[in-house]
């Protein structure tokens, strides 16, 4: 599992990268009511705007991580966003993108220095 | 956060595991571990309580020590029937401006030889200063007594445990109690639309007055975030968001604050700052008014959010004043000033993040009130 500063959470599966917040993310945000996904076959850029999480407080903007393209979101979250905040690290998953080459991971931080940042 | 002030409960919050934010000059909880949402709908449930003491109190004396002549006073600065409130009474006021805007709105109660009055926190300094500038009354801020209130449809019982005399109150309702040595000032009233109290209590017991009531299983904090969401549901108004001095009572839906003693031909018809405005939109209504709105889809529309006629083109409408997530309606809602001929039901679009979304023109209250009439 690999980090980004703007608290999501990325893994592997296969060769797409599965998208999330974290646990932190999810617990800053409270109860979240509404979660807008992107359309899979959407092409992104690092730093995009792609998904809006509503919760009771506000709305926040779920950012690209990496370069690539859109090839699956979570239809759960439409139905339950409280997902987001029950298993934010499992179930709660946002999407999957398919990316040029996994390298680019390798640059973001494990578990241990995230846990360092938000300590 | 060095220069913001505390409640006499902030070690209380502290320990009960909230989340504190700054609020009005006030570190004050807007959350418990429960988080919002389920705080909301135990309120709902059963009964929340909440810590509002950095609320303003304040008893205002005439020179006679008669109520009525405090309160034909202070109908200077309200387009309120006052001196028709019977003692033992509490009734919504607004204080307005030359304009017709409102200063804030307050509570206020006849307690027999004196009016006791409760302002938002934000504008007490304010308020305070502008009844001693205007007022030929005693005007004494309270600083030595916390505001607890009570809420939900099990406030009754959990309250009666303590102070059986509240079990005899009806909405709006107000009354002097001892508990245990201590004397409460009492009214069943508060901002959630449900049945509740608000209680005044001595600083000095004002903890462990909070903590007999948590004691019981039906009770449990709630922080300003619940208090929000369950005011909107409600369909009550927060000052600085949907009522300001850019606002008169008429736009913003009040006029049923306005009895008819203060109105045209009414005993002690106008008399009050704005009353030409105010009066004139009562008798030709206002151009816009504060509408309820209940989204179409699950996104919430917030305030700021622009409001169109049509799903593309054409200038704004107006704008939200309050919007969120109702967790009792379980769908997004929203207030807005609108132009005041949309007939309910009718389908209007909010500007979400570049998007027009549909959303009706809804009555208000969103939620039922349960008050105990």
């Amino acid at each position: 599992m690999k980090y980004t500063e703007e608290h999501e959470w990325l893994r592997v599966e296969g060769d797409l990268v599965v998208v999330g917040i974290t646990e932190h993310a999810a617990e800053a945000l409270g109860d979240v009511v509404f979660v807008e996904l992107p359309a899979p076959g959407t092409k992104v850029a690092r730093g995009d705007e792609v998904s809006v999480i509503e919760s009771v407080k506000a709305a926040s903007d779920i950012l690209a991580p990496v370069d690539g393209e859109i090839v699956e979101v979570n239809a759960d979250l439409g139905d339950n966003p409280g997902l987001v905040n029950e298993d934010p690290m499992g179930k709660a998953w946002f999407f999957k993108m398919k990316l040029e080459s996994l390298k680019v991971l390798d640059g973001f931080m494990d578990e241990a220095a995230y846990k360092a940042l938000i300590d | 956060m060095a220069d913001l002030l505390r409640t006499g409960l902030y070690d209380l919050h502290v320990r009960l595991g909230a989340k504190i934010v700054p609020f009005a000059g006030y570190e004050m909880p807007v959350q418990y571990p429960l988080g919002v949402l389920k705080e909301h709908l135990h309120t709902r449930a059963a009964a929340g309580l909440f810590d509002v003491s950095h609320m303003g109190q304040v008893i205002l004396r005439a020179p006679s020590g008669r109520a009525v002549d405090a309160a034909l006073a202070l109908e200077a600065l309200v387009p309120v029937d006052l001196a028709g409130l019977a003692e033992g009474r509490q009734r919504y006021a607004m204080f307005t401006n030359e304009a017709g805007g409102i200063l804030d709105d307050l509570m206020v109660a006849n307690r027999g030889d004196h009016l006791f009055v409760v302002v938002n926190a934000a504008c007490k300094g304010a308020d305070i200063a502008h009844m001693r500038a205007n007022l030929a009354l005693e005007v004494t801020e309270i600083t030595d007594r916390a505001l607890l209130a009570l809420q939900g449809p099990a406030a009754e019982a959990a309250l009666a445990r303590l102070v059986p005399g509240v079990a005899a109150m009806r909405f709006m309702d107000v009354g002097v109690f001892d508990w245990a040595g201590s004397e409460l000032w009492i009214s069943r009233s508060g901002y959630t639309g449900e049945d509740g109290f608000e209680v005044s209590v001595p600083d000095a017991r004002a903890v462990a007055f909070a903590e007999a009531l948590l004691a019981m299983p039906e009770v449990e904090p709630i922080g300003l975030g619940a208090r929000d969401s369950l005011r909107l549901e409600a369909g009550l108004c927060l000052y600085g968001h949907d009522i300001d001095t850019t606002t008169t009572p008429i736009e913003a839906s009040l006029s049923w604050a306005i009895q008819k003693a203060r109105r045209a031909g009414g005993a002690r018809e106008g008399g009050f700052p704005g009353a030409a405005r105010i009066l004139g939109e009562l008798a030709a209504g206002p151009a816009r008014r504060r509408l309820g709105l209940l989204p179409e889809g699950r996104a919430p529309m917030r305030e700021g959010v622009e409001i169109y006629a049509t799903p593309d083109g054409g200038a704004p409408l107006g704008v939200i004043c309050s919007g969120g997530f109702g967790p009792s309606i379980n769908a997004p809602m929203a207030m807005a000033y609108l132009p005041a001929d949309l007939a309910e039901g009718t389908t209007v679009y909010g500007d979400v993040r570049g998007r027009r979304l549909p959303a009706r023109i809804a009555p208000l209250p969103f939620q039922p009130t349960t008050f105990k009439r």
